[in-house]
């Protein structure tokens, strides 16, 4: 039984003998340090097991692209004002449920206290809530990436098209390239090491395209390696990095041609900027504020932007003391660094955003890999 | 029957209810017990211990491809009892309806009720009736109790799993929930996927007739493979290694899983089983499940292991390791 187009990308041969290829092609002596920027390679690297199959030499530091995870409490907060207090219908993404804001209130607590929020799968479905629900204000909280940014641009003009005048949007949308750029101008320190290399996004880089990316080699001189998120892409991805730092290069490669080129999917870059822009800056979990690093409504459309409508004010609110998903995020701390790693803070009683969604580090390491911690055997009894 | 709907009086104990169940429970279930109308039934002496299991079932949508809420409502008992290793005696049922419930939808999933316990050869010998107010109910809701006995020489527990012991499934995992998944969603791709709601009690019949020494049998209902193995993990203090390769799962509920970003360890079955057998006799056991055809997809999966702290550990295709832990809330699709 095989399934095409994705068990070609988890072949046990071919996995073996790139790994087999990194220990070989690495440096003795010399520490590799590199960052996956997406939580979706975090997620497939813990998922697959593939940290058995890496030398120690090589340290993999997990980025800040996971959309849930990055967005600060101030927001969810403001998400939560809008359930309870403007009492409109709320859809959103189910990651996004779970997340605490302040006093560990989650939009799930607050649909327990009578909010009226619904989960989507797409942000469309959201028309079909407006439709149903004419009397009532339906905002879509929405969140993510380059990669779910269109969409959002999508349903924005079928409310203009259908005159859903109930429907806005919360936008949340942020952008790779500016958090890329706040990672590698930090100061390097003994507990900000500097990255090596980046293996990139995958499906970022499916609408941005490699040309996004052209800073980190000429201003930054780092490698990126545009990955997959299949094992054998993520392996291959690895050896490239090593080839490239071993040979003094910094150049962005793309692992991933069969999705990725270099100009991107224009026209989703079109619809996006059609309905949406550059805000001056925006507050990300962990990194800070960074200029142009965020998307909200134009102007003209203000009418369906729900900070607008609903007259929103972000406030800014610390993480809980303990919780260390800013350094997580920032690849400066490992989650078992964490001192309520596991303990505190668990899939069912997350006190951190890296906690909650699949894609968050923590949770990746919670899931799949903590047997590693608690010293068990691997495997075998 | 007269009133095309369930209205308030269908549960009141009034002459509605009476006719209710004369025309429709009485007929359909037909059985001695029921008709001689008693509040409940008297059951003749058996030999062995007594086995009892309950299960309520809400699920929607109410029909599905494979099976319908009557057809699982008599699958899920019917397996929980037969987990035990134990023969079956009779069923309950206790309906719970919500007014306005179409009488004709009432009347299909009590034929498919009385078919599946038909098929199984076990009768449903008494049941309740109540009606709430329209809202109050998501349209029906059903409750079935069962009885069964089992030998003295039959001992099948979490308690007696040790490390070592091999882990067997009996046959290809998720079918269930990706059906229901698929046209919850409404994806276009709903119709190829049919539920594997079906009794298990022969199959189990068979198993220990092979005279394999099976240790602990439970059928992976929600939450999957990944779950029950969890559960038994932390009854029977060890944990486990699964073979990834190794577990049965169609082309198509992977292909749902994939796009849905969901492990099919963690989907619902409902005419599966996993067995937990001592190692030297798994070939055996293996060999009587393959020879049943409800079992003939079965394979080894892995073994129970001593890992600290009960970790269910699965090995990947290209051996790595990581944990199936236990579930946090549903499984949801990731989202980008």
């Amino acid at each position: 039984m095989s399934l095409r187009y994705i068990d070609e990308f988890r072949d046990r041969t071919i996995a073996l003998s790139l790994a087999k290829k990194i220990r070989e092609e690495m440096v003795p002596g010399r520490e590799y340090r590199f960052m996956e920027f997406c939580g979706g390679h975090t997620h497939a690297i813990y998922r697959y097991g593939l940290v058995d199959l890496l030398p120690p030499g090589l340290r993999l530091l997990h980025g800040p692209g996971c959309p849930v995870c990055v967005l600060p409490m101030g927001r969810i907060d403001l998400a939560l004002e809008l359930a309870l207090n403007h009492e409109v219908i709320l859809t959103s993404f189910g990651d996004m449920l779970r997340v605490p804001g302040s006093h560990s209130l989650s939009l799930l607590k607050a649909r327990s206290m009578g909010g009226d929020i619904r989960m989507v799968y797409s942000p469309l479905e959201t028309l079909r809530i407006a439709r149903e629900n004419r009397g009532r204000p339906v905002v879509f909280f929405a969140i993510g990436f380059e990669t779910t940014t269109p969409p959002t641009a999508v349903l924005i003009r079928k409310a203009l098209e259908e005159g859903l005048d109930n429907l806005s949007v919360f936008s949340n949308h942020v952008l790779t390239p500016p958090a890329l750029k706040a990672l590698l101008g930090a100061p390097s320190s003994e507990e900000n090491p500097t990255i090596m290399g980046f293996i990139g996004p995958s499906h970022v880089s499916t609408i941005i395209g490699t040309k996004a990316y052209r800073f980190v080699a000429e201003d930054y001189h780092r490698p990126l390696v545009i990955s997959g998120f299949e094992p054998l892409d993520i392996l291959q991805s690895i050896l490239w990095l090593i080839r490239q730092v071993n040979a003094g290069r910094a150049e962005i490669e793309n692992q991933y041609v069969r999705a990725v080129d270099d100009q991107g999917n224009l026209k989703a870059q079109q619809e996006t900027l059609r309905f949406l822009t550059v805000r001056p800056d925006f507050e990300w979990r962990g990194l800070g504020r960074i200029p142009e690093s965020a998307l909200g409504l134009r102007r003209e459309f203000e009418a369906l932007d729900a900070e607008v409508v609903f007259g929103l004010r972000e406030k800014d609110v610390a993480d809980p003391k303990a919780c260390e998903c800013g350094e997580i995020l920032r690849g400066a701390k490992n989650p078992e660094d964490c001192r309520i790693f596991g303990t505190v803070c668990t899939p069912d009683n997350p006190v951190g955003s890296c906690m909650v969604s699949s894609e968050g580090a923590c949770a990746a390491l919670y899931n799949f890999g903590r047997f590693r911690l608690a010293g068990a055997i691997k495997g075998e009894s | 029957m007269a009133t095309k709907m369930i209205d308030m009086t269908h549960g009141s104990g009034g002459r509605s209810m009476t006719r209710l169940i004369e025309d429709l429970f009485l007929p359909a279930f037909d059985n001695p017990w029921l008709s001689a109308m008693n509040d409940h039934a008297v059951l003749g002496p058996s030999s062995g211990r007594l086995v009892m299991a309950t299960d309520s079932n809400v699920v929607r949508p109410l029909f599905f491809p494979g099976g319908d809420i009557g057809s699982l409502s008599v699958h899920g008992t019917v397996n929980d009892v037969a987990m035990a290793g134990a023969t079956l005696l009779c069923l309950s049922a206790g309906f719970i309806l919500e007014e306005g419930f179409p009488m004709e939808t009432l009347s299909r999933i009590v034929s498919s009720m009385a078919a599946s316990a038909k098929s199984v050869g076990i009768p449903i010998v008494t049941g309740d009736t109540k009606v709430v107010e329209r809202g109050k109910g998501d349209g029906i809701f059903i409750n079935t109790t069962g009885i069964g006995f089992v030998p003295e020489t039959v001992s099948l527990s979490p308690q007696r799993v040790v490390p070592g012991d091999k882990i067997l499934v009996s046959g290809f995992i998720g079918d269930h929930g990706s059906a229901i998944m698929a046209v919850r969603e409404n994806l276009s791709i709903a119709g190829q996927f049919l539920s594997d709601s079906a009794p298990l009690h022969d199959l189990v019949a068979s198993l220990i007739k092979s005279g394999a020494e099976i240790h602990c049998l439970r059928d992976p209902t929600r939450g999957g493979v990944a779950t029950l193995l969890n559960e038994i993990a932390a009854q029977s203090g060890t944990g486990a290694l699964i073979e990834e390769e190794a577990v049965p799962v169609r082309d198509e509920v992977r292909a749902l899983c994939e796009v849905l970003g969901i492990d099919p360890l963690y989907v619902a079955n409902e005419g599966k089983l996993v067995a937990y057998c001592a190692a030297r006799d798994a070939e055996r056991l293996l060999e009587a499940m393959r020879a049943h055809p409800l079992g003939r997809a079965g394979a080894i999966v892995g073994e129970v292991t001593q890992n600290k702290g009960g970790f269910v550990q699965v090995r990947t295709s290209f051996g790595g390791y990581r944990i199936v832990d236990w579930l946090s809330g549903d499984p949801l699709p990731r989202i980008c």
